[in-house]
């Protein structure tokens, strides 16, 4: 540590301050009558592994320490002895919740690094599905985090349509959570014939349960008192710990991916980035609705321009040719066998590409070596950086306050530890 | 402000810091003396046309198996963004592969101590006068650091033991003033 300076606060730190002002002068502050109390790692109210150990003085924690790993897998290491294509099913597994998002993360990656023009239509489904992936995560953690502060109701209303949306991913890719539909270069298969339509019913009932929910708790005097000026974080400080995503822009940070450096076309498509006043819980849990809605205003947009065409591009580094091809005559019998056994190979360099996934930045940071695997990935969680900052979050308020918070920094144990 | 730019302010900022420069798919990568680095993040944070406010990531690399490298073993690379000018670039310092040691940004931003732990825990990478550098992601019994080169993948390890925290709980407590 550096000598005067507290790491967390960046301010100069004054020893023994708090204890020889005031009415704390007389009486020390001891250790011996704190409680110390674990939230998690396995409970409820974690929504996965996690571990918060609490020194509570009464109800109220006046010192956090966190623990994180309990789920830790070696996702980077496994991608060392992979090849790029069989990295994709692991991408899911970061945030499962939104798992398509991580499948485009890695594979626009690789795609730069490969300077493979991707199908426009397969870029506008790719869009369509993001952001139908960033309405169920932005569900998942609202409908969550309101269950944990005790309206079970919108539990139910938001799950409900999430189902739904569910429903179409299965139709599309066969998998429900760990879809693995993209494809270095596209996607694994177009969509099917029903799905414009499904699309649109389905961002009809989400309309709808969101608006039953907002119903219930905008309004609702226990929700308002559990949520407003709760753990509230500044924009400074936001930025400080690296946060992005919906809870950057809750501490009233405009700061938005799609917006700042676009990609796919995002450009072009009108929707606002909402921003939060404060950054409390409540900032963190209505943000998300907005998002929806504006997600909803995307995906219509993207439907209405869904170009045709194919959905993988035809460059013969990375796309398995036409299975007549592959059989009718050597050339592409050849590029079959290359693929299948000799994978991609982009040219050696180091790249990182970013996409904006549901919790926030999405980063991968590729080193090659111009093998089949990669020699090096390395995943920026966005919400590893919204748990560094928990600790502190947490500290002067009381336990329900603490796990009120947890929900609505939405911390995914998937990609927290890989 | 475009990459030559950043690297021109750096280069009039810190010129004995800099030891190269590279285009990595359109970033801009700034290889840095590695003791340096500390005071080159922070030049870059505070100086009002760079404003690198945002630190995006760190990354360790262990380069002992890529073909043809000639340099150190371990390499570290900080990611910066400028939220409110929009640019990034990274930085990138090597160290050997004895005492493998960095010194720490974790003064700097809120998020260094964790990302810090990371590159120690899975890397080894130490980072000097980081306040509390301990595993984050493996236990704390492991033995090893898992993203070496050297690590087989195959490997498996007894670990048993809770870790209490009531180290880090005591340091935290201290600070507050409890006696």
């Amino acid at each position: 540590m550096i000598a005067g300076i507290d790491p967390h606060t960046l301010l100069p730190t004054a020893k023994g301050e708090s204890s020889s002002q005031g009415l704390n002068a007389a009486q020390p502050k001891e250790k011996k009558d704190l409680v110390f109390v674990n939230i998690g790692p396995s409970h409820p109210a974690t929504h996965g592994t996690l571990r918060a150990l609490c020194a509570l003085d009464g109800e109220t924690i006046v010192a956090a320490v966190t623990e994180i790993g309990y789920l830790h897998r070696g996702f980077e290491k496994d991608t060392e002895v992979h090849t790029f294509q069989q990295c994709i099913p692991y991408t899911d597994r970061l945030n499962y919740v939104s798992a398509i998002m991580n499948n485009v993360g890695f594979c626009k990656a690789v795609e730069r690094m490969l300077a493979i023009q991707v199908p426009e239509r397969a870029l506008y489904i790719r869009v369509i599905t993001c952001e139908l992936n960033r309405i169920i995560d932005h569900l998942v953690c609202a409908g969550a985090n309101l269950v944990d502060i005790g309206a079970l109701t919108n539990f139910w209303y938001s799950f409900n349509v999430r189902e739904k949306v569910y429903n179409i991913l299965e139709k599309l890719c066969g998998a429900r959570l760990t879809s693995s539909y993209m494809r270095i270069g596209g996607l694994s298969r177009d969509v099917y014939p029903a799905f414009e339509d499904e699309v649109i019913a389905v961002l009809k009932e989400i309309r709808k349960g969101v608006q039953d929910v907002k119903k219930l708790i905008s309004t609702n005097r226990i929700f308002l008192d559990r949520a407003r000026d709760i753990c509230v974080i500044s924009g400074e400080k936001a930025i400080q710990y690296g946060w992005t995503g919906p809870t950057l822009r809750a501490s009233g940070v405009e700061y938005d991916l799609r917006r700042a450096e676009p990609y796919y076309h995002y450009e072009d498509f009108k929707f606002d980035v909402p921003i939060g006043t404060i950054g409390d819980v409540y900032d963190r849990i209505f943000i998300r609705f907005y998002e929806i809605d504006e997600s909803i205003h995307i995906i219509e947009q993207a439907l209405r321009k869904l170009p045709g065409g194919p959905v993988m591009t035809d460059d013969k580094r990375v796309a398995l040719p036409p299975k007549q091809q592959t059989y009718g005559n050597i050339e592409g019998l050849m590029n079959h066998f290359k693929i299948i056994m000799h994978g991609i190979c982009p040219e050696p360099g180091e790249i990182y590409d970013a996409t904006e996934a549901a919790n926030g930045e999405l980063g991968f940071t590729i080193v090659s070596d111009g093998s089949k695997n990669p020699y090096r990935i390395k995943c920026r969680p966005p919400c590893f950086m919204n748990f560094a900052a928990y600790h502190e979050m947490i500290e002067g308020v009381i336990i329900a306050d603490a796990v009120a918070n947890l929900g609505s920094i939405n911390i995914i144990a998937g990609e927290l530890d890989r | 402000m475009d990459q030559q730019a950043i690297l021109e302010k750096l280069k009039t900022l810190l010129p004995e810091a800099i030891k190269g420069s590279a285009d990595r798919y359109g970033q801009l990568e700034v290889q840095v003396e590695r003791l340096k680095i500390a005071e080159v993040v922070k030049a870059l944070r505070d100086d009002p046309e760079v404003g690198f406010n945002l630190l995006i990531d760190i990354v360790s690399v262990d380069y002992s198996n890529y073909p043809g490298w000639t340099g150190d073993r371990f390499g570290v690379i900080y990611h910066l963004k400028s939220l409110g000018l929009g640019h990034r670039a990274w930085l990138k310092v090597t160290t050997p592969e004895e005492e493998p040691s960095v010194p720490t940004i974790s003064h700097l931003y809120g998020n260094a101590d964790w990302l810090e732990r990371e590159a120690f825990d899975q890397m080894g990478i130490r980072f000097a006068h980081h306040p509390n550098l301990k595993r984050i992601l493996n236990h704390h019994e492991f033995v090893g650091h898992p993203l070496r080169k050297d690590y087989p993948i195959t490997r498996r390890q007894w670990l048993s033991a809770n870790e209490s925290l009531m180290d880090e709980m005591n340091a935290r407590l201290n600070k507050k003033g409890y006696v």
